[in-house]
């Protein structure tokens, strides 16, 4: 049984069946990349694991609770944190009110109005927040304003606020879409470390191979809203029906 | 101090020894001296300065933290106004409950309007809110006219059923708003040399709540919670899938700055015991916005600068008229001073409004972060020559 259990779920957009009938397990302390052509149904499978979409069928459970009709902020609570294919962070506030943010949100999230405490006595969530910063090489940048960092920087940022909430499942959509070779190499020297460093349910939805292979323990190839194969990386490269759909067109 | 850090602690004092020192500070030249009607430390029109300090102050908690455009508050100012009219009325006429009642009802108010308008962000927030506003207006205006007297306004009357204290004083006049019979109305006038200074009751009762509320909106500012609508403000949709509920966030800013604007309104009903229609109209609730813009929105003393000058420009701007700028171009040649009269004839007077709108206008586009940033170019300004004066390298920090 794994952490993340998706069973026939489906989605239809008017004439568009986007998701056919999806079955996925995501098993603990893994990394699961999800792989396909171009309206695939990927994005459309993570905004129904995220509380963004409902799917018309199935179900989805996370650690045995049902997180079909739950609003976003919800399913983060539950331990769910998802990292943007464009980094969305707090762009007008520092570098360590953007970590900062999210340990509120943890302990304050449904509602508590801590409307007369102040933010710098708050020295729990400080020391948190910079421990954090330190982990993913950004403490020096902790009084920057946020927007003023390089796209790099900016992935790394919103990686180090999804972590510092410790979610047990860290969804990424796209991590390393439209960088440069260098910073795709940065971002997945970043993923592995935290994947050594942390016990972390990864699941990756990726159009980068090289990103894909260098992490994945599991992969499941997903061509027209259904999956077509799940196995390790080294069984899929070789795979004839994987190859057909999608690798056909990569160079691997 | 204060449970605030030294920066902000010397921005609150320096707030109260303006507020406090204004009938000085606002009482520059002596009364019979030619300037004198640029004087504005009389106590009607520093009542005003403080309470709309006060609203803008309110105002600023949504616009400028969480982003937030109001297009409505004028209606929690006119609900707050009614209801401390009411409280005269029929309770006493002491201030302390007449303000309590207002701002718990504005609250109430503002807890309805926001729940319904806070599903829509962005610009439907703002027409949503709107509306309201007009809505209440116009059910003061007809429909509610049995508790606002509609277009009349509700006012004191001779036979007030007042619980505590008399209908009608020995002598047959309508009693007077005060606070533990300390009269609002009344003022110690102070004459030194040519220059008559007016110290009111009304005034600094305004004055110390408008104090209480600045400190409380900086701890709100620099709190959790502020930290909180500045990210909602930001990046919504990055908050949704923090963890945060954003909604009960911005109502309880919603409600907070709505008890503001009441607070505000049972201010303005305890100074000048009247409530009319016109105060929830949309062009109040549109001044508001000017003030916490034109000052700075989303920082703290932006909304009280805002606030004084308009208030400043509306009440004496206005009251230039041909003959003074005939007085002050005398010394011109006949034709070139009926020139330049009639050329500055339009932005005085009745004009005031098209000074304003220009001054807005070269704010908003070249001071987008209102009068604060201008006062930070110039402070940045001078810090740089200093230092290059002493052969130090210009640092500059980044504006908050």
């Amino acid at each position: 049984m794994g952490i993340l259990e998706v069973k026939g779920v489906g989605k239809r957009f008017g004439g568009l069946q986007a998701l056919g009938d999806v079955n996925l397990s995501v098993q603990e302390n893994t990394v699961h990349a999800i792989i396909g052509p171009n309206g695939a149904g990927k994005s459309t499978l993570l905004n129904c694991l995220v509380g963004k979409l409902i799917p018309d069928t199935g179900s989805v459970m996370f650690d045995g609770q049902s997180v079909l009709g739950r609003s976003p902020h919800e399913i983060n609570q539950m331990g769910i944190s998802r990292v943007f294919q464009t980094p969305e962070i707090f762009a007008d506030l520092t570098v360590l009110e953007n970590v900062m943010i999210p340990c509120f949100a943890r302990r304050d999230g449904s509602f508590r109005m801590h409307a007369f405490g102040s933010v710098v006595n708050e020295s729990d969530m400080l020391q948190k927040a910079e421990t954090m910063l330190d982990d993913v090489n950004m403490l020096s940048k902790a009084h920057l304003h946020a927007g003023s960092l390089s796209r790099g920087d900016k992935r790394r940022l919103e990686m180090a606020m999804c972590l510092v909430q410790e979610p047990r499942l860290l969804l990424l959509d796209e991590p390393t879409a439209g960088m440069a070779r260098a910073d795709t190499n940065n971002t997945i020297d970043l993923l592995k470390e935290i994947k050594t460093k942390r016990d972390i349910t990864m699941c990756i939805i990726e159009h980068d191979m090289h990103v894909v292979f260098s992490l994945a323990d599991r992969i499941t190839v997903l061509a027209q809203g259904t999956p077509l194969v799940e196995d390790t990386p080294q069984n899929i490269k070789g795979h004839p029906k994987v190859r057909e759909a999608y690798l056909g067109e990569a160079q691997v | 101090m204060f449970g605030l850090n030294k920066k902000d602690t010397s921005l609150l004092l320096v707030v109260a020894a303006l507020t406090l020192f204004a009938p000085f500070i606002l009482n520059p030249f002596p009364t019979d001296s030619g300037l004198a009607q640029f004087n504005a430390g009389y106590p009607d029109l520093m009542q005003r300065f403080v309470i709309f300090g006060i609203f803008a102050v309110g105002f600023n908690i949504l616009f400028g933290l969480t982003g937030y455009l109001s297009f409505g508050h004028a209606a929690f100012l006119g609900v707050g106004s009614y209801s401390a009219v009411w409280m005269f009325k029929l309770l006493s006429m002491n201030v302390i409950p007449a303000i309590i009642l207002s701002v718990i009802v504005a609250g109430l108010f503002a807890l309805l309007i926001g729940f319904v308008s806070l599903r829509r962000s962005g610009i439907y927030f703002s027409i949503l809110t709107l509306a309201f506003a007009q809505m209440s207006f116009n059910l003061a205006y007809s429909v509610l006219t049995p508790i606002t007297n509609g277009e009349t306004g509700l006012q004191l009357t001779l036979d007030d059923p007042r619980i505590l204290g008399v209908s009608a004083t020995a002598d047959g006049s309508i009693p007077v708003t005060s606070l533990f019979g300390l009269e609002m109305r009344s003022t110690y006038e102070m004459a030194v040399g040519g220059w008559n200074f007016q110290f009111s009751a009304g005034y600094y009762l305004c004055a110390i709540i408008m104090l209480v509320s600045f400190y409380i909106a900086v701890r709100i500012f620099r709190s959790p919670f502020g930290l909180m609508l500045r990210a909602v403000k930001c990046n919504q949709n990055r908050m949704r899938y923090t963890g945060l509920n954003t909604r009960p966030y911005t109502l309880a800013a919603f409600v907070i700055s709505g008890m503001y604007a009441g607070l505000a309104g049972g201010l303005m009903a305890s100074m000048d015991p009247l409530a009319g229609a016109e105060r929830m109209q949309w062009t109040a609730s549109g001044e508001v916005v000017l003030m916490t813009i034109l000052g700075g929105a989303g920082t703290l003393i932006g909304p009280v600068l805002g606030a004084g000058f308009i208030k400043y420009f509306e009440n004496i701007f206005s009251k230039i008229n041909d003959n003074v700028l005939h007085q002050w171009f005398s010394w011109l040649p006949d034709g070139i001073e009926d020139f330049v009269v009639f050329i500055i004839h339009p932005f005085i007077g009745k004009g005031w409004h098209l000074t304003l709108g220009i001054l807005f206008m070269l704010v908003v586009i070249y001071l987008p972060g209102g009068l604060v940033e201008g006062g930070q170019r110039i402070s940045r300004l001078f810090k740089k020559n200093k230092s290059s004066d002493d052969g130090a390298a210009a640092k500059t920090t980044p504006a908050e």
